[in-house]
């Protein structure tokens, strides 16, 4: 290898930490002690050391990760793919074959994160090698590759000939075993940082990931102010003990379990697993009947009642009884304006203060004082955020006064009671391993199911 | 009068070490609620069971690396997208609003129809990779990650930065808050997600594993919380119990990087999107 530029190395390093997690993973494996087991490996004529099989790498993966087969050997291929191992046989593959095919650890010189980016001279020697050793070795796209660099490198091309055959000379004089592992070491490298075509390149950052340096955001005094600033305000923030936050998880995930059709399954059935939209009919924004589901979520929060378009019309009904409907069309109308576009706000501000807030309106809401008298003050520059205050009040008020009356009222009650729960369809074509729950089972089944129970046990015939 | 306002004191040094300290200091208050670990609290908690979910559509049609996908509000269809550069979010209540994350440190809040910058957001010491919206009662907030490490939760309305955290030891690569909105999940290139708790101000899980040593680009809850969805560099999907801290179960089928991901508004299924050119709807 010629004297290549030096890499970015430890820059490169730090910015892919999977590399470097890959290399202390690949050192432990060739622990005399714990690794993987090495053999010689019988290769033609000669015999290679320090191999290992492919179901042994699999294996000690499996051991050490405490890991199943399936993501052993996607791990151990990743390796392979990264070139961090590299198959003896048919170096052209880099894949990971779980049975007695033979790999070998690459040398660190050869490392991704050590000699990156490939330079092309390096790699116009490589090739000019391979063309020399044997003509037509080349493959199309590097066929191609070496007619570009040709070009490219037109001015060096005199040194890049002289390299490659002063390195071929130099490996003839290794022993056979060394030449065939430096060809495959070579190879292997190669493969990894100018992959053929079709082949996915590992090496690849993506769009718009390029240095994520410092440098794009200049560290000014400005900058180190606004920390600052940001810092002492945290310091100064009121927070809750641990236990109180991390109860509220496991009040939340309850309570929410059976709505989440990923954790509980869904009634009648889950369209993307049955094929049947029957769920989505039944539980469409503006439903008829919304199902019993839907209706017990209405009193988890206020939000969730809100956010619901058949809950928020019916809260609006309970309101007009009332005669506090004018609230909910007041949080509504502030909702718009938020979050609506920059040119409505001034006709918006004022259509609300005619309907809602000036003396005598037709729809006047109940602010207390101080709030409705800086509000007004406020809309003189009318904003987006101008109703805020008044709005947080409104919505605090629905909150603690009116949302708790809504479900104890006759008219929710009646709308639990009417609500629907779908039945469960029967199922057509799907494999399955045992009989569900329901139709369509929660991936999260638990594991107290019957046992023994056929295939195809609910009576279906399979189509 | 100097041009940079340098007042008595003030140099560039003494702030970065005042910053240095304040940090610290933060760091020492937030620690001293912290009475519990979430995986103590969830020991009561029922363990899941064996966990099968499959692919049940794969979309192929798009030429090149699927970067970002979103379900439509009709809960089935899904728009995606094969672009470099920015990320977007739209305000899921009406399309006037673009929150978006930028390469120069910024966030930025426009009114689509003028095209006029409403508010700016600085703070970031890096690229910002990722955002989302805060699912609130009455706030406007919304949290951004970067590549300087750090997550930060913003008041949209004085573009201020409200909480920030400094934990992971790599790229942020993806934000998504918990359905309560009291807390947030971020995907990172260390190979790790976390959980961020607001209240308590402070992280309070981290889901990883020996074997995972890809970045994760995507994250996103289960409709009750319970799930943490995320996809990972090395092109599988990997499942979380975020109240336990266990890896549920691992997803495979993706030729390449998982790029995207996102659970269906009515939690029926999830979305992941991947640079192997497809999608897939799983159930």
């Amino acid at each position: 290898m010629a004297a290549s530029s030096a890499p970015l190395g430890g820059h490169s390093r730090v910015q892919r930490p999977h590399l470097s997690k890959m290399e202390r993973m690949v050192v432990t494996m060739q622990d005399p002690d714990q690794g993987v087991r090495m053999r010689s490996q019988r290769l033609l004529v000669t015999v290679i050391p320090h191999a290992v099989n492919g179901s042994d790498i699999v294996e000690w993966l499996m051991q050490k990760y405490s890991i199943a087969e399936d993501e052993a050997l996607h791990l151990g291929s990743l390796l392979v793919q990264h070139g961090y191992l590299y198959p003896l046989r048919d170096p052209r593959r880099l894949e990971l074959l779980p049975d007695e095919t033979p790999y070998r650890f690459q040398t660190p010189y050869f490392w991704t994160s050590t000699l990156w980016p490939a330079a092309e001279l390096d790699y116009a020697i490589y090739l000019a090698k391979k063309n020399i050793r044997k003509q037509g070795a080349l493959v199309d796209h590097e066929k191609e590759h070496y007619q570009q660099l040709h070009r490219k490198i037109n001015h060096a091309w005199d040194l890049v000939m002289m390299q490659a055959r002063e390195q071929l000379r130099a490996a003839k004089q290794r022993r056979k075993g060394d030449r065939l592992v430096i060809a495959c070491q070579e190879q292997t490298y190669w493969l990894v940082n100018r992959p053929p075509p079709g082949a996915p390149s590992v090496l690849e950052q993506g769009p718009g990931r390029g240095p994520c340096t410092a440098g794009r955001v200049p560290m000014t005094l400005d900058f180190y102010r606004r920390e600052v600033e940001c810092l002492r305000r945290a310091l100064g923030r009121a927070r809750v003990k641990s236990s109180t936050c991390l109860e509220a998880y496991l009040k939340f995930s309850s309570q929410h379990g059976p709505h989440d059709p990923i954790m509980s399954g869904c009634l009648p059935s889950n369209p993307w697993v049955t094929d049947d939209d029957a769920y989505w009919a039944m539980n469409a924004p503006s439903a008829a009947v919304p199902t019993r589901l839907r209706v017990e979520q209405w009193a988890f929060s206020f939000r969730e009642l809100l956010e619901d378009p058949v809950g928020r019309a019916h809260f609006m009904d309970f309101l007009g009884k009332e005669f506090s409907a004018e609230n909910l069309s007041f949080w509504e109308a502030c909702e718009e304006l938020r979050h609506g576009g920059q040119a409505q706000v001034p006709a918006l501000v004022d259509a609300v203060y005619q309907q809602f807030l000036a003396p005598g309106a037709a729809r006047w809401v109940n602010i207390d004082s101080r709030t409705m008298e800086q509000t007004l003050a406020g809309l003189t520059q009318p904003h987006r955020h101008v109703l805020d205050d008044a709005q947080r009040h409104i919505y605090l008020l629905m909150k603690k006064d009116s949302y708790p009356r809504f479900l104890k009222s006759d008219l929710y009650r009646d709308l639990l009671a009417e609500a629907v729960v779908p039945l469960e369809t029967k199922r057509r074509v799907f494999p399955f391993t045992r009989k569900p729950r329901h139709s369509s089972p929660s991936p999260a089944v638990l594991p107290a199911s019957a046992s023994g129970e056929p295939v195809g046990g609910d009576g279906d015939g399979e189509t | 009068m100097a041009a940079d306002g340098l007042h008595e004191n003030e140099t560039l040094a003494s702030l970065k070490s005042e910053a240095e300290s304040l940090k610290g200091k933060l760091e020492e208050e937030r620690a001293k609620l912290h009475d519990v670990e979430l995986h103590q609290v969830a020991e009561r908690v029922e363990a899941l069971g064996q966990f099968v979910m499959k692919t049940r559509r794969t979309l192929k049609g798009h030429g090149n690396k699927v970067l970002c996908m979103d379900w439509c509000k009709d809960k089935r269809r899904l728009v995606s997208s094969s672009q470099d550069g920015k990320v977007i979010v739209w305000d899921s209540f009406t399309t006037n609003k673009i929150l978006t994350a930028s390469g120069d440190g910024t966030c930025a809040l426009w009114d689509v129809e003028s095209g006029q910058l409403l508010q700016s957001f600085h703070g970031h010491g890096a690229d910002v990779l990722c955002l989302d919206l805060a699912p609130s009662e009455t706030g406007n907030t919304f949290v951004s990650g970067g590549c300087d490490k750090k997550a930060m939760v913003w008041d949209m309305r004085s573009g201020q930065c409200v909480q920030a955290f400094e934990t992971h030891e790599s790229d942020i690569n993806s934000v998504r808050y918990y359905p309560s909105g009291d807390a947030f999940a971020s995907g990172s290139d260390d190979a790790t997600c976390r959980l961020y708790d607001l209240r308590a101000d402070r992280e309070v899980a981290i889901y990883s594993k020996e074997s995972i040593i890809f970045g994760a680009s995507s994250v996103d809850f289960s409709l009750s919380g319970r799930l943490l969805f995320a996809g990972y560099n090395d092109y599988t999907i990997n499942v979380w119990d975020v109240l336990k801290g266990s890896r549920v179960s691992i997803l495979f089928g993706h030729e390449n990087r998982v790029s995207t991901l996102r659970v269906s508004p009515d939690g029926t299924a999830f979305c992941s999107g991947s640079w192997d050119h497809t999608l897939r709807v799983w159930a």
